[in-house]
């Protein structure tokens, strides 16, 4: 200490100088590096293929991305375009959600609200959904190969398709959904319990309301993951060459993760244009379906 | 454990704790047709295999405020829950003994918790409104017990009114219950609960979130509530059991003799005799202040 000990207290200039005295703090320094030094390599990467894909596909980012492969592809190479893929996953991801979402949803509120978790089963069960979440995607595509494509007897279709990227995401969006159950505050389903609401008037009427946030942003980070997914899709028949649309769900498809890599591997340079234009299109893409997870969380975050 | 000599004689003696406290205004009913709403035998509460609470023998009086008090940890909580089977939603809890209302064992197999909860309804300690409207937080209770058919805005008014609410809120029902003050969200609460015309109203500590004068607006609004309503309250605050109450129960937590913790009911008297002239010494070391 600086002062000396004197009855009216340190004096104000002694006080100033060790309030204001500049102090090294290593271990604070290191750590704020260390975590914006993370950040920067999250970062760089996203930048590096963001500038990678722009730059080579930018004079493909046109109208001619709104067309089919054409006939006489290699010769026509030029003009070829990724219609059918942004179709099929279109119907890929709507089916895909409206597969998994309501079953998602139905089965976090089980084990959130109806699932006595004293007993062995319902343990069971929740540590399986997270040991799925963690299951390889390519051993999904080999599930749908062999139990939805060949034994149910789908085939090679949209609904094969979305069965399986369902079944991927499943785990995801149960996980998401029951913490935003958790999170709603065990008060507010006493006060309703006390009022003599039903389970179900409980769950429905406060308990879902106060988690739509939660659950529309969990369910849409999974729905982005299903997007972009390509390799179990590579098992079921998403790899074949295809220059129409889909028009059922029993139709042929392709997936525009699946047509990237397929445009990849041509040896052609329009090919290879068109696939960086194609990752691009991707990329807006998720950055839109994000946003709107944003959008929900905020928008239905009404805080009364 | 004590009880009044004459389980029928329902005197009041006005407790006297504080001077100047004028403690029941008329609305009690003290009539000797006061059989108990509610009637608990030999009853306890277990959560696994451990016991919380036991030998709680006990009647609650119609119209009458029934006050239960003790350490923390003695299980006052823990019994009250068990009136409307609130210890239902905690996974591993059950009560032995027998919780009877009107004669009817509120824990026999048939019975369905959501009609207990219907008829015995509970104000939590916590103010918990919805994050919803003032208005919508009222008429849910309505809604799930299909009770708003065609004249749901008077009713609103009256529960808001029973709850001495009415004034403060009547412009602004449709914003939200959470910009309300802590005691107005307690008075919602309250309101929320009289909407569905229960019997019995259960208060699990219902101030002890509040400041002086918002405990002493939730108070007097007790005392009218006892005109129309059967109430039990738990309470940490002796002189609150002493200025709202009729009867007073007072629990203790004992270690057995293995060294396990439980609760027990040690004296269940007229408030004024507690206060006065209890029975039994750990209530007086409790009341005296000379315990723990």
């Amino acid at each position: 200490m600086t002062t000396t000990t004197n009855p009216r207290g340190p004096s104000s200039a002694d006080v100033r100088a060790e309030l204001t005295r500049r102090r090294f703090r290593p271990a604070e320094t290191a750590f704020k590096l260390a975590l914006q030094a993370c950040l920067a390599i999250g970062l760089a990467f996203l930048v590096a293929l963001l500038a990678f894909a722009v730059t080579k596909g930018w004079h493909r980012l046109d109208a001619r991305l709104w067309e089919n492969m054409p006939t006489g592809r290699v010769s026509r190479a030029g003009e070829a375009g990724v219609q059918s893929a942004i179709w099929g996953t279109v119907w890929v991801i709507s089916l895909t959600a409206a597969i998994c979402l309501p079953t998602g949803v139905l089965a976090a509120i089980y084990l959130e609200e109806y699932a006595d978790n004293t007993r062995w089963y319902n343990r069971l069960l929740e540590l399986n959904i997270q040991n799925l979440a963690g299951v390889p995607s390519i051993v999904f595509g080999i599930l749908g190969l062999g139990l939805i494509a060949r034994v149910i007897g789908l085939g090679f279709t949209v609904a094969t398709a979305a069965v399986v990227l369902s079944l991927l995401v499943l785990p995801t969006v149960i996980i998401a959904s029951r913490e935003a159950i958790r999170a709603v505050p065990q008060s507010i389903r006493h006060a309703s319990y006390a009022l003599g609401a039903t389970r179900w008037q409980t769950v429905s009427r406060q308990v879902l309301p106060a988690a739509v946030p939660g659950i529309a942003t969990g369910s849409i980070l999974a729905l982005s993951r299903a997007i972009g997914e390509a390799a179990p899709l590579i098992l079921l028949g998403a790899v074949t060459f295809i220059r129409f649309n889909p028009d059922s769900l029993l139709s042929a498809y392709t997936t525009l993760p699946i047509q990237i890599y397929n445009l990849i591997k041509e040896p052609q340079a329009e090919f290879q244009e068109l696939a960086a234009a194609a990752i691009v299109l991707m990329l807006v893409v998720l950055l839109a379906m994000n946003s709107i997870a944003i959008f929900v969380r905020n928008r239905f975050t009404k805080r009364w | 454990m004590t009880y009044p000599e004459d389980p029928m004689d329902t005197t009041i003696v006005p407790p006297r704790l504080s001077a100047g406290l004028s403690l029941h205004p008329s609305g009690a009913t003290h009539g000797g047709e006061n059989t108990p709403v509610i009637d608990l035998a030999d009853v306890a509460v277990w959560y696994g295999d451990y016991q919380a609470v036991r030998g709680v023998s006990m009647p609650v009086a119609r119209n009458q405020i029934t006050a239960m008090i003790g350490p923390s940890g003695c299980g006052k909580s823990t019994v009250l829950r068990s009136l409307n089977r609130m210890n239902d939603l905690i996974g591993g809890a059950r009560v032995t003994g027998v919780v009877s209302y009107h004669g009817q064992d509120l824990y026999a197999r048939d019975v369905d918790p959501i009609e207990v909860r219907r008829r015995i309804g509970m104000v939590f300690q916590k103010p918990n409104p919805f994050p919803k409207s003032i208005y919508d937080n009222v008429t849910y209770g309505l809604k799930v017990n299909k009770m708003d058919t065609g004249r749901t805005d008077d009713l609103v008014e009256q529960a808001l009114r029973g709850a001495a609410l009415w004034d403060e809120v009547k412009d602004k029902l449709k914003t939200s219950a959470l910009a309300l003050s802590g005691g107005q969200q307690q008075r919602l609460c309250i309101a929320r609960t009289i909407a569905v015309r229960p019997e019995v109203i259960l208060m699990d500590e219902p101030c002890s979130a509040l400041d002086p004068i918002a405990t002493g607006k939730i108070e007097d609004l007790m005392h009218e509530l006892a005109a129309s309503y059967t109430i039990v309250i738990v309470t940490h605050n002796m002189q609150q059991a002493a200025r709202v109450s009729h009867r007073t129960a007072f629990f203790t937590a004992e270690l057995d003799d293995a060294g396990v913790r439980h609760g027990r009911l040690v004296e269940f008297n007229d408030t004024g005799r507690i206060f006065t002239n209890p029975a039994d010494k750990r209530t007086e070391d409790y009341i005296t202040g000379r315990f723990g």
